[in-house]
């Protein structure tokens, strides 16, 4: 971009369009920041979202916030994520956010069929524990 | 000249951005005053189906009638409590409506090719009219005759006689080689 004085100015694209955004266009083995500091392995990432969804007195906007930055990511997320998400819907007593939880990383998939079952198969003791249904078990499919 | 700083070429934009979404905002309250019978309130945490956003600002139904408030109490309880038809109840107060059923492909593009084909047609009458009552008559030099008696005069010219037009004409057998 140019100014009129005629130097070059640069813009941040990436901080003013992508803001928080952590993760890299690159093949998934790491997440980098956009500043370029240390680089995030899988599990540093996943420890974290974990701990943000286990906090104990997190509100109804945190889960929201952090459920709609996950799926913003390009990923999906692990079951121990998701778990400790749909802890957070339990401590919030909200089973519909549950349901649309699993929904969402179903369609995160895409054309991946074979994750969904995954996830669903990893999480089954949770979702028996709290007694959340999936929403093909209540034919909303 | 006029020399702006980076910084402030930024901050120029980013006002004017800010400056703009604000007026669309006004305006947009302002439109919704005709298109809905209640106005909506662009300031209040909105509700919408996104793909890529599952949980919105805001619950589908927020007005709770006495039903809905005990079903509300009730998920307070254990959720293997809840029956399958109060755990749908419970998710369609809050969401409007399934991913499958946001996914579901609409005719539009029916719609869509239909009127392109339709807008194609009405084109080509216009055209077709154009061509029988706006045009002036051809110029007299399009006719047999005349085009007949151009190409002799270019053979006689030898036009391009080396590789174009002349050299095609065979001058001893008086044809097209």
């Amino acid at each position: 971009m140019r100014n009129w004085g005629g130097s070059v100015v640069h813009f941040n694209w990436r901080h003013t369009v992508y803001g928080y955004v952590q993760s890299c266009y690159t093949p998934l083995a790491q997440r980098c920041y956009s500043h370029g500091g240390k680089l995030e392995s899988d599990e540093e990432f996943d420890a974290r979202w974990v701990t943000y969804f286990n906090k104990a007195d997190i509100d109804a906007w945190e889960l929201r916030k952090g459920m709609n930055t996950l799926i913003g990511y390009d990923l999906v997320p692990e079951p121990k994520i998701l778990e400790a998400a749909l802890r957070a819907c339990r401590r919030l007593d909200d089973l519909a956010s549950a349901m649309r939880i699993l929904e969402a990383v179903k369609d995160k998939s895409g054309p991946h069929k074979k994750i969904y079952p995954y996830l669903i198969q990893e999480l089954r003791p949770t979702l028996d524990e709290l007694g959340i249904s999936t929403p093909e078990e209540l034919g909303m499919d | 000249m006029l020399r702006l700083t980076a910084g402030r070429v930024g901050c120029l934009l980013s006002r004017r951005a800010v400056v703009g979404m604000t007026n669309s905002g006004a305006r947009m309250s302002s439109h919704s005053h005709h298109e809905v019978s209640d106005q909506v309130d662009m300031s209040q945490p909105m509700y919408w189906d996104r793909l890529d956003t599952p949980l919105p600002d805001r619950a589908w139904i927020d007005v709770l009638d006495s039903k809905d408030k005990s079903l509300k109490q009730k998920e307070k309880g254990p959720w293997t409590a809840l029956s399958k038809e109060e755990k749908i109840a419970l998710y369609r107060l809050k969401f409007n409506h399934t991913y499958p059923e946001m996914k579901k492909p609409s005719h539009e593009w029916k719609t869509v090719i239909g009127g392109m084909f339709i807008f194609f047609g009405i084109t080509g009458l216009v055209v077709f009219w154009q061509g029988h009552y706006v045009y002036p008559p051809q110029p007299h030099t399009f006719g047999e005759e005349w085009q007949a008696k151009q190409i002799q005069r270019m053979l006689d010219m030898r036009v391009n006689p080396i590789e174009g037009f002349s050299a095609k004409w065979d001058y001893k057998n008086k044809q097209w080689k």
